[in-house]
């Protein structure tokens, strides 16, 4: 297909992957200017179609929308339709009556934005589909982790926490590879997916050799996984995987996706050291959306296209 | 023994196939015969072109075709009483017809559950006028599936009952599956078993491995299966109880069955053309028609699966055919419900990919397709003189895109939706009549007709 949409980072070779990323350094000049706006997608409409509670995503999408002129319909589960047990795909076809340009959508459930995509003629951006995918985030990790390095290949990433249930692990594994670097993932044995070997990356069991990386990828750990016996307590998840600064050099660069559990997956040292890099992934989530939207909606087909 | 069979009433055929190729791996029969079928039972085999047509009869030009004794389905839905818009008995009946089979069983999880007599009477009274193939019940094992409470499985049996089964749900507690084997010694009655350990399967959606790992859905391990398998041939063989094992999906579950057979447990088992012909690789497209629980396991449980089937270990083919509406399906992969139709690809889907690649005999495939009603103790059927005409009559060499002309079943959620098979079933003789004809075959029947005329 054309590059039409954007479901899973797989859509997206290495060119297409700079090529956004060179995109989202223009428009993070923008993002410094005082009318920090260009005309691009004047006229055109993007619907935000958020099924899930998210603070960052959400308002970076709408902002990225804005800043390139377009009209923006944010729609959230909570207080519409969706709450009253509309089906997805009667939603969507309410929703394609406004003859959107795009519909951003995230959704508790794996492959969403792919039936989404077969149902209307926007182009489609999964913004986290289930424990499956979060393109636009590992897009903005590997730009964040470009600006820091120059360059990925070569440099070692570990990726700590409950893989299980991280979608953002899963396309952060795959942009990672993509770009040259190893990814190592560890976390309780309970958290770590059967079969992850087959995405490419290593798995350690315990943290013993967290110095071998060059960046130390943290993922949130939720409080339910406690009940849920996965793990016995907060306390010894700590204990065994908290990263602070102790536990890392200071060559070593400290990711998160947000939002952060002060005192489970990082210590407040480690979140607030120069080493971290969680605010700059925070900022680059506007420029880096700006870029995915310019890409679908108005430049060359970047994005190499499975369907 | 007393029929549990229901049919509509149904005229019985005169007819006489000419030269076709057929093959009943009961009798050893593997050459072209004329088969000549006189009030609904096989009246004679003879030399091709030796038997003279029958008098007021039809003649059908078998020449090119196989004809194979009736398959059977030991496991069905066909969602009536309560879900009539997936599947009622009538649609569910002709679809099996379709499909070449004479026999069915339906399996309870209704709405309401087959769990008294008085909703198993009005099945059956409901299938003596609808069903175009005859089709059996099987009542709960325990009351509204709940697995808590034991169902008058005594006044069930005398009602029409084949045996039981909570299919669709396990029966997770050891001490009530127990009780109800040693009821068995009362009622008698097969009891049937979905294998899975809901501790272990837990919220999953699809096989536990490498593409759930990929996908972030939940996984259902095989253990899961193959552990209750092992815990229940273990109870089967203390209480001498008789255990049929539903859908076998996974390697460890063969080695399980085969386990419990070599104790001298009275078990049997049964797999589904979905299982032996695809794995979870298909998963990966996220199309809920191959969502179905068990689900789609990988290669080595293929295999393991085909190699059961081949030996022996796996006793027979059951379809599962599990209808759903179309906007249930609809909906993103997690949310969808369980189950693929399965009635009208089920030779293709097995002669195709297991026949034509060379892994399975084709004697024994419609051999393994033809003993599932035979393990509730009902006659199996056979293309011998003196029996019920119950004959499917094949097309090996047609080829058919799966769903290019809709479906006979009400519902179109089937994994093999769009897939070109070989092999496709032209006529249908269920219990002595004429359950299923191809187009072609109606037409020139009716052509015949009109010339008499």
């Amino acid at each position: 297909m054309s590059a039409r949409h954007l479901i899973s980072i797989e859509d997206v070779d290495r060119p297409g992957i700079e090529r956004i990323l060179d995109r989202a350094e223009s428009f993070a000049e923008v993002s410094g200017r005082e009318i920090k706006k260009v005309p691009a997608l004047r006229g055109r409409t993007v619907v935000n179609l958020f099924y899930e509670a998210s603070t960052r995503t959400s308002s970076s999408f709408e902002l990225a929308a804005k800043r390139l002129s377009a009209d923006v319909v944010s729609v959230r589960s909570a207080g519409s339709s969706v709450d009253k047990g509309e089906s997805l795909k009667d939603t969507i076809q309410t929703l394609s009556a406004y003859d959107p340009a795009a519909i951003v959508i995230r959704s508790p459930h794996v492959g969403a934005a792919r039936l989404v995509a077969g149902w209307c003629d926007a182009s489609v951006i999964n913004a986290g589909d289930g424990k499956h995918e979060h393109p636009t985030q590992a897009l903005l990790d590997v730009y964040t982790l470009r600006r820091a390095l120059g360059s990925l290949d070569g440099t070692s990433i570990w990726i700590v926490g409950d893989v299980l249930h991280s979608r953002v692990a899963r396309s952060n594994i795959l942009a990672f590879k993509r770009m040259g670097a190893k990814v190592t993932v560890t976390g309780p044995p309970t958290l770590i997916p059967r079969g992850i070997e087959a995405l490419g990356c290593a798995v350690q069991p315990t943290i013993e050799r967290l110095g071998e990386a060059d960046v130390v990828y943290v993922l949130r750990m939720q409080n339910e996984r406690m009940h849920e016996s996965f793990i016995p307590s907060l306390r010894e998840y700590a204990a065994r995987y908290q990263i602070s600064t102790a536990r890392l050099a200071p060559r070593q660069l400290l990711m998160h996706p947000g939002p952060v559990n002060r005192g489970v997956e990082l210590s407040g040292d480690a979140i607030d050291s120069p080493q971290a890099l969680i605010g700059e992934q925070v900022k680059a989530g506007v420029a880096v959306r700006m870029a995915v939207l310019y890409e679908l909606l108005v430049g060359t087909p970047a994005l190499a296209a499975v369907a | 023994m007393r029929a549990r069979l229901y049919r509509r009433p149904l005229e019985p055929a005169e007819l006489l196939l000419r030269g076709v190729h057929v093959l009943d791996p009961r009798t050893d029969l593997d050459e072209s015969r004329d088969v000549l079928i006189r009030r609904g039972v096989v009246a004679e085999l003879g030399a091709p072109g030796s038997l003279p047509a029958p008098e007021g009869g039809e003649v059908l030009d078998g020449t090119g075709k196989h004809a194979f004794p009736g398959l059977v389905d030991p496991h069905v839905h066909l969602r009536t009483p309560g879900q009539e818009y997936k599947e009622n008995i009538e649609t569910g009946t002709a679809a099996a017809a379709a499909g070449g089979f004479c026999a069915l069983i339906a399996m309870p999880n209704t709405a309401p559950v087959v769990d008294e007599a008085s909703v198993l009477t009005s099945l059956c009274d409901t299938a003596r006028r609808e069903a175009h193939v005859p089709v059996g019940f099987l009542a709960s094992i325990t009351r509204g599936l709940g697995g808590e409470e034991l169902t008058e499985m005594a006044e069930l049996r005398d009602a029409g009952a084949l045996g039981f089964t909570d299919d669709g749900r396990p029966v997770a507690s050891a001490g009530m599956l127990r009780k109800a084997l040693q009821y068995q010694r009362l009622c008698g009655g097969v009891v049937a078993l979905h294998e899975e350990d809901p501790a272990l399967s837990a919220n999953g959606v699809m096989h536990e491995g490498t593409v759930s790992a990929r996908l972030g859905l939940a996984g259902i391990p095989s253990i899961s299966e193959s552990t209750m398998i092992a815990r229940d041939g273990a109870i089967a063989r203390y209480e001498d109880a008789r255990v049929h094992f539903q859908h076998l999906s996974c390697v460890e579950s063969v080695a399980a069955l085969a386990a419990a057979k070599q104790a001298g447990a009275r078990v049997s088992g049964e797999a589904c053309p979905h299982h032996l012909t695809l794995t979870h690789d298909v998963v990966r497209t996220l199309d809920s028609r191959f969502k179905m629980n068990p689900p789609l396991r990988g290669e080595d449980d293929r295999r393991a699966l085909i190699e059961g089937l081949r030996s022996g270990v796996i006793d027979c083919v059951a379809t599962d055919h599990a209808p759903h509406a179309r906007y249930e399906k609809e909906v993103p992969f997690e949310q969808a419900p369980m189950g693929t139709t399965g009635l009208e690809t089920a030779f293709a889907a097995l002669y195709t990919e297991l026949v034509l690649s060379g892994e399975l005999e084709l004697g024994v495939l419609i051999e393994r397709m033809t003993a599932g009603i035979g393990l509730y103790d009902l006659p199996t059927p056979r293309i011998a003189p003196g029996e019920p005409a119950n004959i499917c009559v094949v097309d090996l060499d047609a080829v058919w895109e799966v769903g290019a002309n809709g479906y006979v079943s009400r519902s179109e959620n089937c994994c093999f939706h769009g897939r070109t098979l070989h092999g496709r079933v032209v006529l249908t003789l269920a219990d002595g009549g004429v359950a299923f004809r191809a187009r072609m075959l109606a037409e020139a029947a009716a052509q015949a007709r009109g010339a008499i005329a």
